[in-house]
C-alpha cells in the first residue's frame, strides 16, 4: 500500500509521521530522542527502512543515529568527525583567522544507490563521508582545502554546509552550499571542487560580485533535469541551466525575495515552492500572513498558496531544511516552522492542513514515498 | 579484582539525563575502574562499556573535557584538576559516586 512517512527534526527531539496515500489521516509517532536537537533525518532512496539521524547538542556534542526497521528501533553509530590534516583557519565574523571546529551535522544525505553510504554536512563548514553505514567517518578534504576555504566566513547561524545534492545521472557529480560561502560542485566524487556563484549578488559582501562570501540558504533540482538548479539564497531566488556554471535571478513578483526554503515538484520540474519571509532581520512572514508561493514557470511568475495556511496573525519561520515534496501522483508538499507545526499538501499546495501543531520548533522535514 | 595485572575497583558514576538516554542506563551505573582511580580512568572504563558516550563527556582527539560539562564529587569540583589525579577514597571504595553534571543553562 502506497503512503508517505514524514521525518521531523525539532529543537527537542523527533517525530515520524506516517500516512497512507490519501495523506489524510496522520500517525504522529512518540518523541524520540527527546531533548536532542535533531538538526536533520533522512532516510535512504535505496532502502527506504534505512534511516540517519543528526543528534546534536551543545553540551554533549554529535551523535548519529541509525534504524534498520523504519524507525521502530535506533542505535548510535560512529560520532567521530575529525578534519583531515591540519585543519588550519578560515575567517571569523571579524574578518580574522579562525581555527576550523566541529560543531555540529546540519544535513545527511544517503547514497542514491548504496544504503551504506550516506554523506554529512557538518558546522564548521565541511563534507565527510560513510561508507560502512555511519560507523566512521572520512572528510572529503578537496573542499575545505580549496583555495578559497581561508575566506569563507559564517553566517549568522554558524558556518554550515547545509546542502548536499547527488546528480541521478552522473555518480561523480554532486553539489553542496554553505553559508556564507556559497555553492559548489564536484565532477570527481568529491575529490575536487569548483566555486558556482557566478550571476549571484549579495550587496552586504565588499565585492557583492565575489567568487565566494554568498549566504546561500538551499539548493534544490528535480532528478529528471540535474542540470537545472534553484537557489533560495538570503535575499533573491536564483536558477541555473547549466550545473551551476551560472544563475539568473528568478524572484519576480514575490513580495519579499528573502526566504530559507525551496523545493521542486516531485512531477513538473518546472513547479517551485519557496515560502517568503519579511527580510533578514525579522525573520516573520510578510503581514503575519503566512503564504507559500509557487511557480509553474521555473520562476519570476509566482502564485500565493494560502488555502488552509493562517492568514492573520502569524509570525513563525520556515528554517532551510524543512520543505520537501513526496512522488506520490498527486504531488505532496510538506513544511514545518518554528512554532511547532507540520503543514501538508496532498494536491501539489492547493490546499494546506496541520498535520500536527504544537511540536518544538521544526528544524528539517524530510519525506519518504513509500510504495 | 584485577585484570592484567591492575587491581580494579567498583566505582559509582551518575551521569546527566541526556546521557543516560543516550547509553539507555540509570541514573547511577557501576563500574570497574583500574586503579589508580582517576577522571582518566573512569572515563576509559565509561567508554570502553558505554561506546555511544564517547565523545559526549570528553573531546575525541584532545581527550579534553567538553566545556559545558563538569566533575563533581564528595561535594568537591574536580573538573579543573588533572584528568590523572587521584579521586577521593570513597569514590574509589565505591562510597560515594562520580557526578558528571552538563551546566543548568538556558531559559
Amino acid at each position: 500500500m502506497s503512503g508517505a512517512r514524514v521525518l521531523v527534526g525539532t529543537k527537542k527531539g523527533a517525530f515520524i509521521l506516517s500516512s497512507d496515500g490519501k495523506r489524510k489521516d496522520w500517525q504522529v509517532s512518540e518523541p524520540l530522542f527527546t531533548g536532542w536537537e535533531i538538526y536533520h533525518m533522512k532516510g535512504s532512496p535505496a532502502d527506504p527502512n534505512r534511516i540517519y539521524v543528526s543528534q546534536t547538542s551543545g553540551w554533549f556534542g554529535q551523535q548519529i543515529q541509525r534504524s534498520d526497521d523504519a524507525g521502530a528501533t535506533w542505535a548510535p553509530v560512529g560520532n567521530k568527525f575529525t578534519y583531515e590534516g591540519v585543519p588550519g583557519t578560515h575567517q571569523w565574523y571579524d574578518g580574522t583567522p579562525h581555527p576550523w571546529e566541529f560543531k555540529r551535522v546540519w544535513h545527511l544525505e544517503p547514497s542514491l544507490a548504496d544504503p551504506e553510504t550516506v554523506y554529512a554536512g557538518v558546522e564548521d563548514a565541511a563534507l565527510f563521508k560513510s561508507s560502512d553505514a555511519g560507523a566512521t567517518w572520512e572528510e572529503l578534504a578537496g573542499l575545505r582545502g580549496h583555495d578559497t576555504g581561508p575566506h569563507w566566513q559564517p553566517g549568522a547561524g554558524g558556518m554550515c554546509l547545509h546542502t548536499i545534492i547527488q546528480d541521478p545521472t552522473n555518480p561523480g557529480r554532486m553539489y553542496i552550499a554553505i553559508s556564507a560561502a556559497g555553492a559548489f560542485r564536484t565532477d570527481d566524487g568529491g575529490k575536487s571542487w569548483k566555486p558556482i556563484n557566478k550571476g549571484l549578488v549579495s550587496n552586504f559582501m565588499p565585492d557583492p560580485t565575489a567568487e565566494v562570501g554568498h549566504c546561500v540558504h538551499h539548493v534544490a533540482m528535480h532528478r529528471e533535469r540535474p542540470d537545472v538548479l534553484f537557489m533560495q539564497k538570503h535575499w533573491d531566488v536564483m536558477r541555473s541551466d547549466n550545473a551551476g556554471e551560472s544563475w539568473r535571478e528568478v524572484s519576480g513578483n514575490l513580495p519579499t525575495d528573502f526566504g530559507f526554503v525551496i523545493d521542486v515538484h516531485a512531477h513538473e520540474p518546472e513547479t517551485l515552492y519557496v515560502v517568503p519571509i519579511k527580510s533578514d532581520s525579522e525573520h516573520i512572514p510578510p503581514e503575519g500572513k503566512l503564504r507559500v508561493y509557487r511557480s509553474r514557470t521555473g520562476g519570476n511568475e509566482w502564485e500565493p498558496l494560502t488555502k488552509g495556511l493562517p492568514q492573520k496573525d502569524c509570525y513563525v519561520n520556515v528554517l532551510r531544511d524543512a520543505m520537501a515534496v513526496d512522488s506520490l501522483d498527486s504531488c505532496g508538499v510538506y513544511f514545518g516552522t518554528t512554532g511547532g507545526q507540520v503543514y501538508a499538501s496532498a494536491d501539489a499546495g492547493d490546499n494546506w492542513t496541520p498535520i500536527v501543531r504544537d511540536l518544538p520548533a521544526v528544524l528539517s522535514v524530510e519525506v519518504q514515498t513509500l510504495s | 579484582m584485577s585484570v592484567q595485572g591492575g587491581v580494579l575497583r567498583t566505582v559509582r558514576v551518575k551521569l546527566p539525563y541526556h546521557l543516560q538516554m543516550l547509553a539507555r542506563v540509570e541514573t547511577e551505573i557501576e563500574i570497574d575502574v583500574c586503579e589508580p582511580v582517576t577522571v582518566r580512568h573512569v572515563l576509559d572504563a565509561l567508554e570502553n562499556r558505554y561506546p555511544m558516550l564517547r565523545g559526549t563527556i570528553r573531546d575525541h582527539v584532545t581527550q579534553e573535557r567538553r566545556p559545558f560539562l563538569r566533575f563533581f564529587a564528595c561535594e568537591e569540583d574536580f573538573s579543573l584538576d588533572s584528568p590523572d589525579a587521584p579521586l577521593p577514597d570513597a569514590v574509589a571504595r565505591g562510597e560515594e559516586p562520580l557526578l558528571i553534571l552538563g551546566a543548568i543553562a538556558g531559559g
